[in-house]
């Protein structure tokens, strides 16, 4: 065990991967010498060379498209796409090419092809580097889309994507890379070397996709959340003196479905909460899965937290960001029924 | 008031519309043994002129004269021949097929058989095209390809090895160094490019050969493409089959009025040669100086192949509404198969009875083959993949969300 922040977590998750497979290779904007604008793959390319951590020229459609081509070659590319926020010209590559490969050629080709993207807000990054786009993957039938909550996640879970021979969009909040950020800003930053989810293995090890973790058990009402939300929840939790039971999805979809319909089977209440704007968020489908599978458990209506229906701004953003008291008030709304 | 001209949009229009013939002086064109051969290792802008002239082998009295001439056995030459006329007879049959409501949907690649044939012949096992939905010519010149497998895919029925999923002639044949192709237009151009990244990063001796056509140009899938591969000097062809049309759009609207595909390449420092694509010669004379180079670690190279689309694009087209009904008969680079013919039969190695004999062969084996798919059912008759297949291979294991929806299907319809 080691004290890692999420940054080195997932840079140790490369490096154990790129040790152990000839197959996985890594490039994308800034990633090569620099190691990355977040530092995620520093010392990679001194250590396994320039044929297998490289830099990419700023063309997301171009990353992906040559990683849909090497994944159809046999290997395993990871790319970075430097935001989450500048994917969007790599969409049609994502979603009508690594998505449907194997579908359409009947097994004949994969795209076994890891996407890392920092996503979400809570660093002034304004509306082009706070974005959380994790819906528009999640509604791409023949992907993964994962997003870790903590270091020891975010290792296990890159480990699993990497060797998993689907494509996997791999979302990263970035507000989470240094330390668990609850949503109160304005007070000192918190480190990972404080937080027990901070000890991370060195070695190998995974942390299977379609597996939901409890966070936080509780007995009052189940939270259904992800990414930097997880603390946020818990932090409404102990303001509130409301036992929230949160469930740290990791894999958003395909998903752990069990653990949150027994849950909130248990509760009887449930609060979705997530960084994304709300109107046909990933949020509107875990309601839809929360009713459908436990309705007659249901003693108040299903509460969702999540950004306003507007771009990220920049000057607003703790207006914005959907913090403690306002994910608070959800959980009382969810407990006054 | 300013005082200059008032501004004008310009909207390129080709020279010939239905009731008045094209005037095909747009291309350009050189004479056949007309324009030098770089070297192997030539310098991508020592290119240049090869990217606004044009490649030719074969002359007017089907002589193979100039630089490019290929040192070719004639038995190659048979084949490709061959390949040639098996490609137009079954494109020729499927049509019908469709019609007959066989099949559903086809796309011919009339007027552009040299191209994949030969290009086909070059390649070597292992090699990856990444083509589009005209290069079924790469399937159909080899020898490991049976007719039988293509026709039950264009069946979509229970042998159809892509289990009904894909349209018609939307293949997929990894043994074959054929991509699975997509139907969006451009993205397999920088699949091809990361294909060939792979293949050198492994040490691997294979290349790469993607496929695109004049209008899908436009797309900036082309562009990245080109970028990538020279970025990383990728071992990959990179042919932009210029057939003159999109669907209704001229190759003028993807931008290739007053200049030409090829000059894309030389632009981005990519070796570039403009080729008579209805030259078979040119075409295996090409494609060997472009292969040669990827395997030498000399990078990238783009070739235009100009060509025409003699039919109309799919079954679903018909090109008399926006284009003169016999502007292929008048187009100077003439029909393929006639032209290697000749060729042929000047050095001895082709006859008239020869060709006659061919056709009638290849026509039998069309008809053997979808007379024997036919057996394994169609669409139309709904002898088809089961239903519960649609849900394989989303993933490579089937998610507990998808089984759920599978025991729907199953009980509900």
């Amino acid at each position: 065990m080691a004290s890692m922040t999420m940054i080195q977590a997932l840079r140790s998750a490369m490096d154990v991967m790129l040790e152990r497979d000839d197959n996985v290779i890594i490039y994308g904007q800034d990633v090569g010498y620099f190691g990355g604008v977040f530092r995620c793959t520093e010392g990679l390319q001194a250590k396994y060379g320039r044929s297998r951590v490289f830099d990419a020229p700023i063309n997301e459609g171009g990353i992906v498209g040559s990683a849909i081509g090497m994944g159809a070659y046999g290997l395993r590319p990871v790319v970075e796409v430097q935001f989450a926020d500048y994917v969007y010209p790599a969409y049609d590559q994502i979603v009508s090419e690594a998505a449907r490969l194997r579908y359409r050629s009947a097994g004949d080709f994969t795209a076994p092809i890891t996407i890392r993207m920092p996503c979400g807000g809570g660093i002034y990054g304004g509306q082009t580097h706070s974005q959380s786009p994790e819906v528009l993957f999640t509604h791409v039938c023949g992907l993964r889309t994962v997003m870790p909550s903590n270091p020891r996640d975010a290792k296990g879970l890159l480990i699993a994507s990497i060797e998993n021979d689907d494509p996997v969009i791999f979302l990263e909040p970035k507000r989470l890379y240094n330390g668990p950020f609850d949503g109160h800003h304005d007070r000192p930053l918190v480190s990972w070397s404080a937080h027990p989810l901070g000890e991370v293995p060195e070695g190998y090890y995974t942390v299977p996709l379609e597996s939901a973790t409890v966070f936080r058990p509780g007995a009052d009402l189940t939270v259904i959340t992800y990414g930097t939300m997880v603390f946020v929840s818990e932090a409404a939790a102990q303001e509130t003196g409301i036992d929230a039971e949160i469930i740290d999805l990791r894999s958003l979809w395909p998903l752990d479905l069990e653990t949150l319909v027994a849950s909130v089977k248990k509760t009887g209440r449930c609060v979705i909460v997530h960084e994304a704007t709300r109107t046909s968020g990933f949020g509107a489908e875990l309601a839809a899965l929360v009713q459908e599978h436990c309705f007659h458990h249901l003693e108040a209506p299903i509460g969702r937290v999540a950004g306003w229906d507007t771009p990220y701004p920049h000057a607003q953003e703790w207006a914005y960001f959907p913090g403690p008291a306002r994910v608070g008030a959800a959980f009382r709304r969810a407990m006054e029924n | 008031m300013s005082q200059g001209a008032s501004l004008r949009l310009h909207v390129p229009e080709p020279t010939g519309r239905p009731g008045h013939e094209t005037d095909f002086s747009y291309l350009h064109l050189s004479r056949a043994g007309e324009v030098r051969k770089p070297p192997i290792d030539a310098s991508p802008a020592d290119t240049s002129d090869l990217a606004y002239t044009l490649v030719r082998v074969l002359d007017d009295e089907g002589r193979a004269v100039g630089p490019w001439a290929p040192e070719a056995d004639p038995e190659l030459l048979r084949r490709g021949l061959r390949a040639m006329m098996k490609t137009r007879a079954f494109d020729a049959r499927m049509l019908i097929a469709q019609r007959q409501k066989k099949i559903s949907f086809y796309i011919q690649c009339l007027g552009e058989e040299a191209i994949a044939t030969g290009h086909a012949l070059v390649l070597q096992q292992g090699d990856m095209c990444f083509p589009t939905y005209r290069q079924q010519g790469l399937l159909l010149a080899r020898d490991d390809v049976t007719l039988l497998e293509l026709t039950c895919e264009l069946m979509s029925n229970e042998r159809d090895p892509l289990k009904g999923r894909q349209l018609p002639v939307c293949y997929s044949m990894k043994r074959a160094g054929f991509f699975s192709i997509s139907g969006n237009l451009a993205t397999q151009f920088i699949q091809a490019v990361g294909w060939g990244m792979a293949s050198a990063i492994k040490g691997d001796t294979r290349i790469a050969s993607g496929w695109i056509g004049d209008g899908a140009t436009a797309e900036s899938d082309f562009h990245t493409a080109l970028t990538f591969a020279h970025v990383y000097r990728a071992p990959v062809i990179l042919n932009v089959v210029n057939n003159q049309w999109a669907i209704s759009t001229f190759q003028a609207i993807a931008g290739g009025e007053a200049t030409t595909f090829a000059a894309r390449g030389v632009g981005c420092g990519i070796a570039s040669l403009r080729v008579d694509g209805n030259d078979f010669l040119a075409v295996l004379a090409a494609s060997r100086w472009a292969a040669q180079r990827a395997r030498s670690n000399l990078g990238p190279t783009l070739i235009e192949w100009v060509t025409y689309r003699a039919g109309a694009h799919s079954t679903s087209d018909d090109p008399s509404r926006y284009r003169p009904a016999d502007d292929w008969a008048h187009f100077p680079l003439g029909d393929p198969i006639p032209r290697l013919a000749q060729h042929l039969t000047a050095i001895g190695a082709w006859s008239p009875q020869e060709h006659a004999q061919t056709q009638a062969d290849m026509e039998a084996q069309v008809n053997t083959a979808l007379k024997e798919a036919e057996r394994f059912g169609s669409m139309a008759d709904g002898h088809v993949a089961g239903a519960a297949t649609m849900f394989e291979d989303v993933y490579k294991d089937m998610p507990e969300h998808l089984k759920r929806q599978r025991e729907q299907l199953s009980s509900e319809g």
